[in-house]
């Protein structure tokens, strides 16, 4: 059982899992979010909620910031162990014939989604934090009235901020590609069932990144 | 047809190595990869040349021996053939073709287009076997009933023939195909169940050691295997590494 995560098989359970988690985050993540475009009161509600309650804030928050990073380093521990594994490359070798773009390129794709989570963090998820712990403010008002709404709505100004959110999404969907279905390999999931979860994972895989992307079109061009 | 050839030169274990050109002319589409690269060893030897050295023995897609990616792909273009059986036809008149070794650090190069596939025997002595008392009283091997998915599923798992496609076409050099056609074939019978818990860690234990990189579901391998080794293998070998881990 101790071996279980340094072994190839085991770290690829362990990916999996953090992905799992990940994605089951980011679902919640877009329920919410879409809330801002049809209902601004629930998205306050419900924003309020998520930033208060402490049992998102204490427990979920801290093991959501634990799988992303072990997501990250995992990763990137395999890359390099996946390079040292072939020391001399070929010098003709046709990766087009066999696999998906998507799928030979994972470690590219997450380092962009890395570089857009550092920056997400900076600019959604710090102040939010300096405005509860730091500054103490915990009533989730401005002027009277919830203010999480109309944050996200400033938020979306700027046309630079929503371009690099866009972009962030094109490399999550391309990531989720392949990923998705990947994820329920690793775990030893590959039955009668594979093809339409593999058609299930596209829709995922697409619907999602497409959907923030129009969250943030949304607020940027109704603003 | 005429032919350029890039071909991996490579004098020994030790040696740098590099993609020396030649040309072949003459060629016959009809003639097999091999009996291609046979009429240019021919013409080396009589220009006093070293020719080039490759692995063959069966040349009919059994024994798994002749590992060579030729144009970016193991075993060439057509799928579900081995570089012996793979024909000039499927060229074309001038094509430039590059023939490159397996590269993957496990497969060391020894010659050439030779490399040192012992890590797969390694991984196979490790527990790709059932131990039978076979010292006269042997069991009529219709004794145990076997369902008929599990016994097909079994025999396509069976027929991977070790020749490392897997590994030189994964962007890893994962060798997770190979180990799990060679766990599968065991472990969908009862007569591989004894030894199931042992078999699957100590297979997986030996590939890791052998420096094998890690799968990331590319299915590569699955694609370029010459004998069609399913990913459901792979996932099978996940399933029993994680019911072996937790038992043992
Ligand atoms: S799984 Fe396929 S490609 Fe890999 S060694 Fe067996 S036959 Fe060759
Ligand atoms: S020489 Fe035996 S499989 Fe090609």
């Amino acid at each position: 059982m101790a071996s279980i995560f340094s072994s190839s098989i085991g770290r690829k359970f362990a990916m999996a899992l953090s992905a799992f988690f990940l994605m089951v985050f980011l679902l919640q993540h877009f329920a919410i979010n879409i809330l801002s475009v049809f209902s601004p009161d629930s998205f306050n509600e419900v924003s309020h909620f998520m930033g208060t309650f402490w049992a998102v804030q204490f427990l979920l928050q801290p093991i959501l910031i634990f799988g992303v990073v072990f997501h990250f380093i995992m990763g990137f521990v395999l890359e390099i162990k996946n390079n040292k594994s072939r020391a001399v490359s070929y010098a003709k070798n046709k990766g087009s014939a066999n696999s998906t773009w998507m799928s030979r390129n994972m470690i590219w794709s997450g380092g962009f989604i890395l570089i857009f989570i550092v920056i997400h963090f900076i600019d959604f998820w710090i102040p939010e934090i300096n405005t509860k712990y730091i500054v103490g403010d915990m009533s989730g008002l401005h002027n009277g009235e919830f203010r999480y709404y109309e944050e996200l709505r400033e938020k979306f100004v700027p046309i630079w901020r929503v371009g690099l959110y866009c972009l962030g999404f094109v490399f999550l969907a391309l990531h989720l590609l392949h990923g998705f279905n990947s994820a329920f390999q690793s775990v030893g999931a590959n039955n009668k069932y594979t093809n339409g979860l593999k058609g299930f994972g596209k829709v995922y895989a697409i619907g999602i990144p497409v959907g923030f992307i129009f969250i943030a079109l949304f607020h940027h061009f109704t603003h | 047809m005429n032919l350029t050839l890039k071909i991996w030169r490579q004098k020994g274990a030790n040696d740098k190595g590099k993609i020396v050109d030649y040309a072949v002319s003459e060629v016959s589409p009809d003639m097999s990869f091999l009996e291609m690269l046979d009429v240019l060893n021919q013409d080396l030897i009589e220009k006093g040349e070293e020719p080039v050295a490759f692995d063959h023995d069966c040349r009919e897609g059994i024994c798994g021996m002749c590992s060579m990616f030729v144009n970016g792909q193991a075993h060439g273009p057509d799928s579900m053939v081995t570089v012996c059986q793979l024909h000039m036809r499927s060229f074309n008149d001038g094509d430039t073709i590059y023939i490159e070794p397996w590269r993957a650090t496990a497969f060391p190069v020894i010659k050439d287009l030779i490399v040192d596939r012992t890590a797969f025997d390694r991984i196979q002595h490790a527990g790709g076997f059932i131990s039978v008392n076979t010292s006269g009283n042997t069991q009529d091997a219709n004794a145990i009933p076997i369902e008929k998915a599990n016994a097909d599923a079994a025999f396509d798992a069976a027929t991977c023939i070790g020749c490392g496609a897997c590994v030189a076409s994964c962007k890893n050099s994962s060798a997770m195909l190979f180990v799990s056609a060679k766990v599968s074939q065991f472990a969908l019978l009862p007569q591989g169940q004894v030894e199931a818990t042992d078999r699957v860690l100590n297979m997986v234990k030996q590939m890791d050691e052998e420096g094998f990189g890690n799968c990331t579901n590319t299915g590569a391998c699955e694609v370029e295997c010459p004998k069609g080794i399913s990913l459901e293998n792979i996932a099978r070998m996940n399933r029993e590494y994680l019911k072996a881990s937790l038992k043992g």
